[in-house]
């Protein structure tokens, strides 16, 4: 009792002083709803700070500097070796600064968890439909700041100076260079000169330590704000509809398993960090440009950019003596800005699409959206071939392919498989559609065969439970938009016909196949029907809940009694 | 005054000539034949073996003097070296034609190799296997190994040896396992699609550094943990996405389970 009243005196001193009493009230009784697919962004938001946490530590030993040393310390295979000061000081933290190593490692595991995390986190509100409106503004700054996420990684990357972090600069440079026209001087201005220059380090981590970061900070608060001022959404069920949000306060229950769920994902990347290495920077050496090394990769979330990288024809354009690359340009440049463009325009593309210009706060089951569903497993099914691409090598060697016939394949792949792949999708979505709607009409089976007197043999069909009702009725109806006039009552023509007659072909393509939603009178036969059928088959699962057997074993408890009297082992046990 | 047939003269020029050539002739073998008798006395039966085995084993390809086939390369001036290489490593004699010749139980035992290697050097001068003392990299530089092998041999097989992808199918094998000799031998001889090193290219001190700095990352221990196979971002990524994803998973279907 004395803790509430201290408590309250707290909270008495700051609401006099800050008047946060009605503020707190509302805000700290916030109800949030419940699932853990909820928990992606979280995830991502605690490895944000995990790493900002342990970036913080490096900084402390980290020199930014492409000064020439040479390097005498503890790691004897580099002893008398020249390099420059950022990598020199990157070996000091792996091999002598008290924590550096594990520290490095948090950094780099929780660099990957971060975007592994967003990525994730993004499949889960792209298939449930969380990005419609009122909520595209949050998924477009949810894109930035997975492309924030990529910046920053490759500039983390390409710090220590390695020979790793020199190819990847190496390859971005190349990327500036294939730019037709400005490439050059972009690439001079940005090394201060011809690669690798003597200033890229130092600039670059300004960007890595101080801008990136205020970005992504200043988005992610920009992200929660609005998910705190526009309310989560939730997942279909009994009594959760477009206008309420089903689930518990966030004073308790959410900060309690927030912050516990901080220290777990904390917890696991230490973990991580203890037993695994990532980046032995010690291994690579200091980059040399005569120097290469097989195995030459981005961070996995680069590497679908590898990909496309390898994947590309040697195409090239010679005009007036200058060479445009686009064998580098389109997979390098090309590539990430459509797709990245692609991914922020596309909350708008499907209400155009769609014509649905409602709210939504009840999110869509994926196979109620089949060709939204389709369109992201077809990208992903693009994304993953690309990935498996930048690893061609790796790839070749492990599983003893020619890296030739890996590369013909992806070429190949990234054309003919999303496609099927969409196809595929799309026909699994409509047919988990036409189960739903079986459910619906004839209620559940049950997997009891009855036989009726006259010798027929039926299946007993139970009833949906009011929550399964409701999940499948939550599949929201929808009409393709209208097929326009030509010409208007008047008879004057609509300067507008061909545009709107091909969204409206779009739109019908969208809605292709749809299984129509069953009507009210529908619904009140079947109901009718499951009802009657039910009663038809109570005997019969009467009957077999009383020989419902024990721990998954048919056994007679009277029989078990009496052995275990015997001091017998009981059957089936 | 009897008459000299007219062809005396020439034909006793001829007569001089012969004699002296059938003289040095034999001069010249006898001082050779006792300038290597010994090798030759001790080597004698290591070739004849030699020839013996190669005849079984190898000349299908390579023909029975090894002039080479249309599958096979001739082994004539090839030199002991590469034999060593070949067969110590089991990559020879090959099972079946394709884009390299893979690593395989070796069937042979090292006095059989050397007997092939004897009778391979005999057909010409090449690249002879290195002597104990030769490989005996104890006293090398470690530092300029790392140095001399992220310059001319991490671009194919890997900055810790782990090896790497070539094109059409071809690979620059795993070093962890070779051995100090072997190594040495594959600088020298440049087997499949390896460029020789030879002794003006990386001097043997050269070679000693490297072949320390491969044996120093084979016993190195992994500083950070499990090195996931020594093969880079790749495998990362693979754990991050299996082992990290996978237990974030299932700590978020644990905490975000319903309240019962």
């Amino acid at each position: 009792m004395s803790v509430m009243n201290k408590l309250g005196e707290q909270a008495e001193f700051l609401d006099d002083r800050l008047t946060v009493a009605n503020w707190g009230k509302r805000n700290l009784r916030k109800v949030f709803p419940e699932h853990w697919t909820f928990m992606f962004g979280e995830m991502a938001l605690y490895s944000f700070i995990i790493v900002l946490l342990s970036g913080i530590y490096l900084t402390l030993w980290f020199k930014p500097s492409m000064n020439e040393v040479v390097y005498n310390g503890t790691y004897t295979p580099l002893n008398g070796i020249e390099m420059s000061e950022a990598y020199k000081s990157t070996l000091d933290i792996s091999f002598d600064v008290r924590g550096g190593l594990l520290m490095r490692q948090i950094h780099h595991w929780g660099a990957m968890l971060f975007i592994a995390s967003m990525t994730i986190h993004m499949m889960r509100v792209f298939f449930t439909g969380a990005f419609r409106k009122p909520r595209e503004i949050n998924w477009t700054i949810g894109v930035l700041l997975l492309t924030m996420g990529f910046v920053e990684g490759f500039a983390g990357y390409s710090l220590p100076d390695d020979l790793l972090s020199g190819t990847g600069l190496r390859i971005a440079e190349g990327i500036m260079l294939s730019i037709p026209v400005v490439g050059t001087y972009i690439s001079f201005f940005a090394f201060g000169g011809e690669f690798p220059g003597d200033e890229f380090i130092s600039r670059l981590y300004g960007i890595h330590i101080l801008l990136i970061p205020g970005i992504i900070l200043g988005l992610i608060t920009a992200h929660m704000l609005i998910v705190w001022y526009q309310k989560h959404t939730q997942y279909p069920g009994k009594g959760k509809t477009n206008d309420n949000v089903v689930g518990y306060p966030f004073m308790p229950v959410y900060m309690a398993k927030a912050g516990g769920f901080f220290f777990i994902v904390f917890g696991i990347t230490v973990f991580l960090s203890g037993v695994a290495t990532i980046n032995p920077i010690w291994s690579y050496g200091p980059y040399m440009p005569d120097q290469i090394t097989a195995g030459s990769q981005p961070d996995w979330y680069m590497g679908w950019l590898e990909g496309a990288l390898r994947a590309m024809p040697n195409w090239e354009t010679v005009i007036a003596g200058h060479t445009i690359s686009w064998n580098v340009f389109i997979p390098g440049a090309i590539v990430l800005g459509v797709i990245i463009q692609l991914m922020i325009i596309y909350p708008w593309l499907e209400a155009k699409v769609t014509g649905d210009k409602r709210e939504h706060h009840l999110l869509d089951r994926p196979r109620n959206a089949p060709t939204r569903t389709a369109i992201g497993a077809m990208s992903l099914s693009f994304y993953m071939l690309l990935l498996i691409g930048g690893g061609n090598d790796v790839i070749g060697t492990q599983f003893d392919i020619s890296i030739n016939a890996i590369t013909w394949f992806i070429r190949i792949g990234i054309i003919v498989i999303p496609p099927i792949v969409f196809v595929i999708t799309k026909r699994i979505c409509l047919s988990l559609q036409r189960a739903d709607r079986e459910k619906l009409m004839h209620g559940r089976e049950t997997g009891t065969i009855m036989r009726l007197p006259h010798g027929e043999f039926i299946e007993v069909h139970a009833p949906l439970s009011e929550n399964e009702k409701a999940v499948i009725l939550s599949k929201t109806d929808i009409t393709p938009l209208p097929w326009p006039e030509k010409t208007d009552a008047d008879g004057v023509r609509d300067p507008s016909y061909k545009k709107d007659h091909r969204w409206a072909r779009l739109s019908h393509w969208w809605y292709t196949d749809n299984i129509a939603k069953p009507t009210a009178a529908e619904l009140a036969t079947a109901e009718e029907h499951i009802r009657h059928s039910a009663a038809e088959g109570a005997p019969i699962i009467a009957h077999r809940a009383s020989l419902e057997p024990e721990g998954g074993v048919l056994h007679d408890p009277a029989a078990a009694a009496a052995e275990a009297e015997e001091g017998k082992e009981p059957v089936g046990k | 005054m009897r008459r000299r047939h007219r062809a005396a003269a020439p034909m006793l020029v001829l007569l001089t000539l012969a004699l002296i050539g059938v003289l040095y002739a034999a001069a010249g073998s006898a001082t050779s034949a006792q300038a290597s008798s010994d090798a030759r006395g001790a080597n004698a039966e290591l070739i004849k073996q030699g020839q013996q085995l190669f005849a079984e084993g190898c000349s299908s390809c390579h023909g029975l003097g090894a002039q080479g086939g249309p599958e096979a390369p001739t082994l004539i001036g090839v030199g002991s070296a590469a034999v060593d290489f070949q067969v110590s490593t089991g990559r020879m004699p090959l099972a079946a034609p394709g884009a390299q010749a893979p690593q395989k139980p070796v069937i042979y035992n090292d006095e059989e190799i050397a007997a092939l290697a004897a009778f391979v050097a005999s057909l010409g001068p090449g690249p002879q296997i290195p002597t104990d003392e030769e490989i005996n990299y104890q006293d090398a530089d470690l530092a300029e190994g790392g140095e001399l092998f992220r310059t001319n041999c991490s671009q194919c097989h890997n900055f810790t040896g782990e090896g790497g992808a070539l094109s059409n199918g071809a690979y620059a094998p795993n070093l962890m396992n070779a051995t100090p000799r072997q190594i040495y031998e594959a600088m020298l001889t440049g087997p499949e699609n390896m460029p020789v090193f030879s002794n003006e290219t990386l001097t043997p001190e050269n070679k000693r550094a490297i072949i320390k700095y491969i044996q120093h990352m084979d016993e190195q221990p992994d500083y950070g943990g499990w090195g996931i196979g020594s093969l880079g971002p790749v495998t990362e990524g693979l754990f991050i996405w299996v082992i990290g994803i996978g237990l974030m998973i299932g700590a978020a279907v644990w905490i975000g389970a319903r309240v019962r």
